[in-house]
């Protein structure tokens, strides 16, 4: 699902986010991603989501290399994918229903699908009945919710989130990264970004661990046979 | 997808620049009027060239010319000088005035019959009246029609009668340039205005287009809704330069009446034709459009969702 061969990442400022990072993350599979603030992770996520090319390197994402995906195909890949920011991005002017069907509508999904998607969505994150609530009036939590249904609605093959539970108390932070476990158990690749060690653990995930922008551990397949093709 | 999705699509975007500009009716009522100033300018300048034309419609082609005879010349040889005209190109109509029905025209019309009276001998020469035909009415034309009578014989002078309607022509030719200008500075101004009001509405929403983007929203699927505004604001302002037509026309028509009765003519103000309405909305709608379409195109690129 995703595969990242040799992949460095430099900003425009000159700053090296990633150095010849590789790793494979199966269909279906659950992966943490963790290190320090600044090890790289969320240049990882841009990269998945292609917010970010790589400058060096291949990144290669539901079979399609971001490198070289032309921009009049970027929406496409993009709803492909579904993302889950820490701040959740919300519409803070649109109902939770708007804010969540927001994937289904720019994908063109006829409106009764629209409708039946979304509470089906809101239902997953246990949010079924505050459709017409605005942003503002809920709770953090609710809201993090909000951006996990957004983020699942369409049925992307792929969800990535980037520290979901940064704003979360524990026990919060648990609900939502067993929201999470229950994607990927229905065959959704998942990957999250995170620093909370607590609960990595509790979850008992494959972790690949980033420090200064290279992969310090990798528990399982380093991908020695791609490093070794080149 | 089909055409009812697509349809769907449309609509919703439609529906949605409709309601962010009823939200801020200040805002738009102020934008629309300064495009409807702009649109109706023009318009007014245009529908007051066609009223002019169509006041003086019976002479702007009227154009002839009275060629005199010298005064022996005899009404023979009058006639056979008118038939000989006949057959010039150009030529549409040729009629012999004989001498004595021309004093008898000046003696009905003039108010000096008891001063002809007084004559021994008709005065007035034998004329031919020449209107020339439809494509050789224009100056370069005439003039040169007048320069081949004038060289005959038996010609004294030719007079152009009607100069003034040449006159009136060159004046309602500049006066439709002027049109054309004022058209194409204004135009530019409504481009500018949308232009500048759509961008400052995509800043104002750049949280939603970076969301949009980020969940898989192509560039179309971004710039429909502004295209729309901008295809709102032409009608509008191409409504409110309607209203502001009609509203001059209502004030103008009894004056306008009282001028043309004052001339013994009965003409009354024409307002905006089928024509001129249909270059109003059409004008409107595609500067709206294009104004947005500009804008949108360059500002929008610019936003691209940060994680």
């Amino acid at each position: 699902m995703i595969l990242f061969e040799r992949v460095s990442k430099r900003y425009p400022n000159g700053r090296e986010a990633l150095t010849n990072v590789s790793f494979r993350i199966e269909s279906g599979e659950m992966v943490f991603l963790t290190g320090r603030s600044g090890a790289g992770k969320s240049t990882v996520l841009k990269l998945v989501a292609l917010l970010e090319r790589p400058t060096r390197g291949t990144v290669t994402v539901n079979g399609k290399s971001t490198g070289t995906l032309k921009a009049r195909h970027i929406p496409a890949f993009r709803r492909q994918v579904g993302v889950v920011f820490q701040d959740h991005k919300l519409l803070v002017d649109r109902p939770v229903f708007d804010n969540v069907a927001l994937p289904l509508v720019v994908a063109g999904a006829p409106l009764k699908e629209v409708d039946k998607r979304v509470r089906a969505a809101l239902d997953q994150v246990g949010l079924l009945g505050k459709e017409r609530m605005l942003p503002a009036e809920l709770s953090v939590g609710e809201q993090q919710r909000v951006g996990i249904a957004r983020a699942v609605v369409s049925k992307p093959p792929l969800i990535i989130a980037d520290e979901p539970t940064g704003n979360l108390d524990p026990d919060l932070s648990l609900e939502v990264m067993r929201l999470f476990r229950r994607f990927s158990d229905v065959g959704v690749t998942v990957l999250v970004a995170t620093h909370d060690q607590h609960i990595v653990r509790e979850l008992a995930k494959r972790e690949i661990v980033l420090a200064s922008g290279e992969i310090q551990s990798a528990d399982g397949d380093a991908l020695p046979h791609v490093i070794a093709k080149r | 997808m089909t055409p009812a999705i697509f349809g769907t699509r449309h609509a919703q975007a439609l529906l949605g620049s409709l309601g962010r500009l009823k939200r801020n009716p200040l805002a738009t009522v102020l934008t629309l009027l300064v495009i409807g100033l702009a649109l109706a300018l023009p318009a007014a300048l245009g529908l007051f060239v066609a009223n002019a034309q169509s006041a003086t419609g019976g002479f702007s082609h009227a154009v002839d010319m009275s060629v005199y005879l010298k005064s022996g010349v005899p009404l023979a040889k009058a006639q056979q000088l008118a038939a000989n005209a006949r057959e010039r190109p150009g030529v549409e109509q040729v009629t012999v005035i004989a001498a004595d029905e021309g004093l008898e025209e000046f003696r009905k019309y003039s108010g000096f019959g008891a001063a002809l009276d007084a004559l021994q001998s008709n005065p007035l020469p034998n004329v031919l009246h020449v209107v020339p035909s439809g494509d050789a009415s224009g100056a370069a034309a005439l003039e040169s029609l007048r320069r081949y009578f004038a060289a005959w014989p038996e010609v004294d002078v030719v007079q152009l009668d009607t100069e003034w309607v040449l006159r009136f022509n060159a004046i309602l030719t500049v006066l439709r340039r002027l049109v054309l200008i004022a058209a194409v500075l204004l135009g530019a101004g409504v481009l500018a205005v949308v232009g500048n009001t759509i961008r400052l509405e995509i800043l104002n929403r750049r949280a939603e287009i970076e969301v949009t983007k980020l969940v898989g929203g192509s560039n179309a699927f971004v710039r429909r809704p502004f295209l729309y505004t901008g295809l709102l604001y032409g009608v509008g302002g191409a409504v409110l330069a309607w209203v502001i037509l009609e509203a001059a026309v209502l004030v103008l028509d009894q004056p306008v009446a009282t001028l043309a009765q004052l001339y013994g003519s009965r003409y009354a103000l024409q307002g905006p034709s089928g024509e001129v309405l249909a270059v109003l909305f059409g004008g409107g709608m595609a500067l709206g459009w294009l104004g947005a379409w500009i804008s949108a195109h360059r500002h929008l690129r610019r936003i691209e969702p940060r994680a």
